[in-house]
């Protein structure tokens, strides 16, 4: 298949690997952050932890935006659609996600009324084709889905569309970013870059991280070869003792990313001044809000929402994972009470949360699939 | 044993719809509650048929529900659904059809051409499968209350003599064979149901896999040890329901596992997993190395079966999992489906 055979090629990869292996200094351990829960899903999937060598560590980061949401806006966006006249309608990713009282998915069970779609536009679409109902979307992700988000709202307003609302939480990626250095806990020697936030946003909000923390950064693709490849420049920044942004996705992401993207987003969207991140707790200036020129969009100023609270549970360590403190499989619940069944934090859920990714794909003792894998 | 006795180990306040998406949900329902309640401490693996002995004749015996949103989809539709995959559950039971009896539940205001469409492809799936519709029963429930309409098709046949499809006889080094390409009716209904704004050149795989289980069982008779239509929950969720029945590992190996393109491109977009997918006109049969060879060119000399593989081999470690490793060396564990499989968007 075309742009991506060529991204997963045997030889390259291995290639690759050798080439990682030639450029980490055997006298010193790497933890690379990649920021991004689809580099995550991919490192998972591809089983790329076994071409690195043991001192080169991948660290994962927060780049989750279904795991970061706290559970409360699960319940305020639940509550919203509660009467028989709504429709909740939200991305795959959010299905599972469990509220207090359940997950959308279970809440459909019972016989609310909850769609599945692929963008919001197709939430858009559901109002047109449902003119007597109220039509919520659940707006979740980074800048990656924000403008489509913002897109929507601007042709709801454009057709004069009102039983659609958006309930949104969608989140910025550089403060996380800021929130994970800031951490005394943490020590990380470069990042692998998010791949799809920078098609929007651009390689340029990363230069700090160069420039005034010393860490290099390479924005990255997400097939084998290209995360691989990022590891790689990483290292020979490292090695050359350098610290820059680089752009190792050419092919995706505009160095100065997609402006008529970011015209939409402004238009549309304001930051919050602040936003409560599960497992990292509340950051300033983290999250967008709908400018009040779009208030008649916007879920939460034209419905009661109860604006609920919950705390996670005290034995789940998600906010250390989040961080990339602890491994999953060491927090306490990891595999036993918390599975992607039955999940207590949200890093379970997505599949692209690092728990759930760990959990499907090596909970079963890596070394022992390697082993079998070596026979 | 007194059937109260029966340890129900099935807590689960209400049914969910994971419990019928034929994944571990599924499976926790099934020996947690139906097994030890219906069918006794006399209960072994489950698996697709029942046999029975009557008369020194073994008698294969299977029932199945059909629900299916659109009722019609390219490349086939619930009636001809319900014929086939209760052959196709007897069949990799090791059973040839031999007649079905078939129940309807209908919901008032379905369109009368609607269902004559149905049972007209039922009549001709059954024509094709060679076996006989015995009888049936026929309920209608009100408007709202079922999808258009669901049917259900009991099934029986003749189990194939010699033939003994079973996990405990699966031994390391045995290899896994595919009937050909997966994910093809999977992803064709998730098109079809027009949610997602996407279109793409595939049609359901949808058919009877008797033909090429009679040419598998033929040519490599013994050693053909267990066989299974991978439908909902997809190859992921029968080869682990097989790893946990056996106790062994499965070793698949990625780049041998077909997938077309348009599945392929569809599973990447949506962030599924093909080993997730449905399929209905495609199975799995581990089959014992040294027949193996000849098996697969049986296979693939049967009209139906030129894309057949091996896609795998049954190993000692590590215990109960499967996993698959790709052509560059790393490995990844891949486990039973947690409910429908959900696109993935962010």
């Amino acid at each position: 298949m075309k742009y991506v055979d060529e991204f997963r090629e045997p030889e390259l990869i291995s290639k690759a690997g050798e080439e990682i292996r030639r450029l980490a200094d055997r006298t010193r351990h790497y933890r690379i952050m990649e920021v991004c829960g689809g580099h995550t899903h991919a490192i998972y999937r591809f089983g790329l932890k076994d071409l690195l060598p043991s001192n080169v560590e991948l660290i994962h980061g927060p780049g989750c935006p279904v795991c970061v949401l706290p559970m409360g806006r699960i319940d305020d966006g639940l509550s919203v659609t509660a009467n028989p006249d709504s429709i909740f309608a939200a991305f795959g990713d959010m299905m599972r996600v469990p509220g207090t009282h359940g997950s959308p998915l279970e809440y459909k069970a019972r016989g609310m009324d909850v769609r599945i779609v692929y963008s919001p536009s197709d939430a858009l679409k559901l109002a047109r084709m449902n003119p007597e109902k109220q039509v919520m979307f659940f707006a979740i992700g980074f800048e990656t889905t924000a403008p489509s988000t913002a897109l929507t709202i601007l042709r709801a307003k454009l057709e004069g569309i009102r039983n659609f609302s958006v309930f949104c939480n969608h989140v910025t990626i550089i403060p996380a970013i800021r929130a994970i250095l800031d951490s005394p806990d943490m020590r990380l020697d470069g990042f692998v870059g998010p791949g799809h936030v920078s098609t929007v946003i651009g390689c340029r909000p990363y230069e700090w991280i160069a420039q005034d923390e010393r860490k290099p950064v390479v924005v990255s693709g997400f097939e084998p070869l290209d995360i691989l490849q990022s590891i790689v420049m990483l290292l020979r920044q490292l090695r050359r003792g350098e610290a820059k942004v680089e752009n190792q996705y050419k092919r995706v992401v505009p160095w100065d990313g997609n402006r008529a993207a970011l015209r939409a987003m402004a238009e549309v969207f304001e930051l919050r001044p602040y936003f409560e991140w599960r497992g990292l707790g509340f950051i300033s200036q983290s999250a967008l809000k709908i400018r009040p020129a779009y208030a008649e969009w916007d879920a939460e100023q034209r419905f009661a929402v109860p604006g609920v609270r919950v705390t996670d549970p005290k034995a789940a360590q998600c906010g250390e994972v989040l961080k990339g403190v602890l491994k999953p499989s060491q927090c306490k619940l990891f595999g036993r009470e918390c599975t992607p069944e039955t999940p207590i934090g949200a890093l379970m859920v997505s599949s692209e949360g690092s728990c759930a990714a760990h959990y499907n794909y090596q909970h079963h003792k890596p070394v022992t699939i390697a082993n079998a894998v070596a026979l | 044993m007194a059937i109260s006795a029966n340890k129900i180990k099935f807590r689960e306040p209400q049914i969910e719809m994971a419990h019928g998406a034929g994944g571990i949900a599924s499976r926790r329902l099934v020996e947690g509650l139906f097994a030890p309640l219906l069918f006794g401490a006399a209960s072994g693996p489950l698996g697709d048929a029942a046999h029975i002995q009557l008369n020194g004749t073994r008698i294969a015996v299977t029932t199945d529900s059909f629900v299916v949103k659109p009722l019609r989809f390219p490349g086939g539709s619930i009636g001809e659904l319900a014929i086939n995959g209760t052959v196709n559950d007897l069949a990799v039971s090791g059973a040839r059809a031999e007649a079905m009896v078939v129940t309807f539940v209908l919901e008032a205001g379905l369109p009368t051409d609607v269902l004559e469409a149905e049972v007209r492809a039922m009549a001709l799936a059954a024509e094709q499968a060679d076996v006989r519709i015995a009888g049936g029963d026929t309920k209608v429930v009100e408007h709202g209350k079922a999808d258009n309409m669901y049917i259900t098709t009991t099934g029986i046949g003749r189990v194939i003599p010699g033939v003994s499809v079973r996990p405990d006889s699966v031994r390391p080094g045995d290899h896994i064979l595919l009937s050909g390409p997966i994910g093809d009716h999977g992803v064709t209904i998730l098109l079809a149901r027009g949610e997602l704004d996407m279109e793409a050149e595939i049609q359901s795989d949808t058919r009877s896999v008797f033909p090429l289980v009679e040419s598998l069982v033929e040519s490599a008779g013994t050693g053909v040890r267990w066989m299974r239509d991978p439908t909902r929950g997809g190859v992921a969720t029968s080869l682990n329901e097989l790893a946990r029945d056996c106790g062994l590992a499965i070793a698949l190996f990625e780049q041998t596992i077909p997938v077309r393109d348009p599945v392929r491109g569809a599973c990447e977009l949506l962030g599924l997993d093909p080993l997730h997918i449905a399929n209905e006109g495609q199975f799995l049969a581990v089959v014992a190395p040294e027949q193996a060879g000849r098996a697969l060119e049986a296979l693939r000399s049967t009209p139906g079966g030129a894309e057949a593989r091996i896609i795998g081999e049954v190993r000692e470690q590590p215990p109960a999992c499967v996993f698959v490793t790709t052509s560059y060396g790393g490995a990844r564990l891949v486990d039973m489906l947690v409910g429908d499989p959900l696109p993935r968007i962010c």
